[in-house]
């Protein structure tokens, strides 16, 4: 495939022809285990179970190839436009206006193959996203590229490969860290206690072991799928500032890349988890619009922020904050000492701040959670008072950005200083919002 | 009960949704308390019937206790529909309501995305609707319930010129 393709406007393009055996990888993987088994006992019921399951392995990679066959996409009028469906067509148009970030994510298998998703993430909160699987490296990085391009407005589109891009490295995440966060977080506690239960029983009562392992082992794989994705997503994890915004890549096995243009991201959070606090770690997640689930997440991974950083020393988040937030608002303001009675365990944490162009909230009851809101991302804004916050003269004000589940309270302030909050709030928001629209048509010109 | 967000200037004024959302709530609340008196009378009376001892006291007691209940469910019910208000300002449209959480929400009118009308069958009937307002955050609820069909649409068809007027990107 010559990687100029994608630029003709007017041509449909297919995804790769790989494209159905990637899909049925796992499949594959799965058969190819019990194959291995089946060689390595020699017996014949293993010979048995692999032919009792090629027919399965027959019809998915049937129904691939037929997706493959009806799906094909280009780029018109500012739109990526999607045709898939064999017997319900779909005809699936992506305003690129509108993009939030895009992501190329490499699975292991497609890694093999030299094969790359690429995915875009959209505003809206439902509808399905829009993928691309799979392309070739070469032809998703110079698809994105265009696709960035278009998004910012520019009508002529460069040459995928005319202009070499300058990233410039802004944090990357050294392995051992990696690592040691892993094991001074809470899932290595429960891991942790899990041990130690069995050495007990082992102790107690050593016939019960057995059923204990195996009738748990379901549990077991989840802790470690969990360990494992946060080894994964974290490993290498490099954020660079290029031209078309940020761009992170991390992955040991699975690799992503995933580019957020420049003024997309609409809330930082940092966070401060006990157990790090000693160590003197922070992790540095961006909330981007739109609700998006990776292959393979659950629910609540999916409501998961992307970490930018996910262990680093607070230098290295001053940093970044720096780049990311400039000139955001250094001094907070603690809750009033009568918040002690309504979150006894948030309130040495409680605090906040403002100024012209961001709000800043602390708050947490075990880790620590600084979260930065630009207030031109504002959404709505909510006072609200609980009958215990009203006896005691306190309320909360939530600042609600399009973000996935970022979620940012100014928590109990004085009633009569929140109302006035709000006031300030709005306007300031107000005023943010129109600049930025209007930053945003000049720049559209 | 309401926040009274400071210095409401006096030609602002919140407006309430109509009369007729109280007696819709107070309808509403007679008939789940009859439902449940029903069912302890027909409880009482097959219980009497097979023969079970002591049970006509216990039944009474209960049902005054329903009727009790319901006396008290229908009072928060209208403190709760005193509660909700609503004004809508230059920029922005204030949604005020709940009697132990009293929550105000404030939408800007250029984050609206889409706005709902709804009438479920009882409002309906009621020739009432509520209007919802939704932007591109999950958590920002917006809505206000017990609006007359006439002033649903007025309300619907302002704030969606409003937004389009003042529509800003995310």
């Amino acid at each position: 495939v010559n990687s100029a393709a994608p630029l003709d406007a007017e041509a449909w393009h297919r995804l790769h022809p790989l494209s159905p055996v990637i899909r049925a990888g796992r499949v594959i993987i799965g058969l190819a285990a019990v194959v291995g088994g089946a060689l390595l006992s020699g017996g014949r019921e293993g010979r048995g179970g692999v032919i009792g399951r090629l027919p399965f392995l027959g019809i998915v990679i049937v129904i691939g190839v037929i997706s493959w066959l009806v799906t094909r996409w280009r780029i018109e009028d500012g739109d990526l436009r999607i045709e898939t469906g064999l017997l319900r067509r779909q005809s699936l148009r992506f305003p690129l206006t509108q993009i939030q970030a895009i992501d190329i994510v490499r699975p292991a298998l497609a890694r093999v193959f030299g094969l790359s998703e690429l995915r875009l993430r959209m505003g809206g909160s439902g509808g399905s996203a829009g993928r691309l699987a799979y392309l070739t490296a070469g032809e998703a990085e110079s698809v994105r590229t265009q696709l960035l391009a278009l998004s910012r407005g520019s009508s002529q589109v460069l040459a995928p490969d005319a202009k070499p891009v300058s990233d410039r490295v802004l944090t990357s995440v050294p392995v051992g860290r990696l690592i040691g966060s892993i094991l001074a977080s809470g899932i290595a506690v429960v891991i942790l206690a899990v041990l130690v239960g069995l050495v007990v029983a082992e102790l107690v009562a050593p016939q019960a072991v057995v059923p204990i392992i195996s009738s748990s082992g379901a549990i077991g794989i989840g802790l470690l799928t969990v360990v494992w994705r946060r080894l994964n997503s974290g490993y290498k994890l490099t954020v660079a500032e290029t031209p078309d915004g940020l761009r992170l890549s991390s992955g040991l096995l699975d690799t992503s890349a995933e580019t957020i243009p420049t003024g997309r991201i609409q809330a930082v959070q940092m966070v401060e988890p006990l157990l790090w606090r000693p160590l003197g770690w922070v992790r540095l997640e961006a909330d981007v619009a739109g609700r998006h689930r990776r292959e393979g997440e659950n629910a609540a991974e999916g409501r998961q922020l992307r970490a930018l950083l996910p262990v680093g020393t607070r230098q290295e988040a001053d940093r970044l904050l720096g780049y990311l937030l400039p000139e955001a608002p250094a001094e907070r303001s603690p809750a009033p000492t009568r918040a002690r009675l309504k979150s006894p365990l948030r309130y040495h944490n409680l605090s906040w701040g403002r100024n012209q162009r961001y709000a800043v909230t602390t708050t947490g009851r075990l880790a620590r959670v600084t979260c930065w809101i630009p207030l031109a991302k504002v959404q709505s804004l909510r006072l609200v008072q609980g009958p215990l916050q009203r006896r005691l003269r306190l309320a909360t004000i939530h600042l609600d950005t399009a973000g996935r589940n970022l979620h940012s309270a100014i928590r109990d302030r004085d009633a009569d200083e929140a109302r006035q909050v709000l006031q300030e709030l709005t306007g300031s928001a107000r005023t943010d919002r129109q600049a930025e629209s209007r930053t945003r048509a000049n720049a559209s010109k | 009960m309401i926040l009274d967000v400071a210095s409401t200037p006096p030609d602002e004024v919140w407006l309430h949704p109509s009369p007729r959302l109280a007696s819709m709530r107070r309808v509403e609340v007679a008939v789940a308390t009859g439902v449940a008196a029903f069912v302890v009378l027909v409880v009482i009376a097959v219980g009497t019937l097979v023969g079970i001892p002591g049970l006509i006291p216990a039944g009474l007691l209960l049902l005054i206790g329903v009727l009790v209940a319901g006396f008290l469910g229908d009072r928060f019910a209208q403190r709760r529909v005193r509660a909700w208000a609503y004004r809508e300002r230059d920029d922005d449209l204030l949604v005020q309501r709940g009697v132990m959480i009293s929550r105000l929400s404030l939408v800007p009118y250029g984050r609206m995305q889409f706005i709902d009308v709804v009438a479920g069958p009882v409002e309906r009937a009621y020739g009432l609707a509520t209007v919802r307002m939704h932007t591109a955050a999950a958590a920002s609820d917006a809505r206000i319930p017990g609006l007359t069909q006439e002033e649903a649409a007025r309300l619907r068809d302002h704030l969606a010129e409003l937004g389009e007027a003042k529509a800003a990107g995310l």
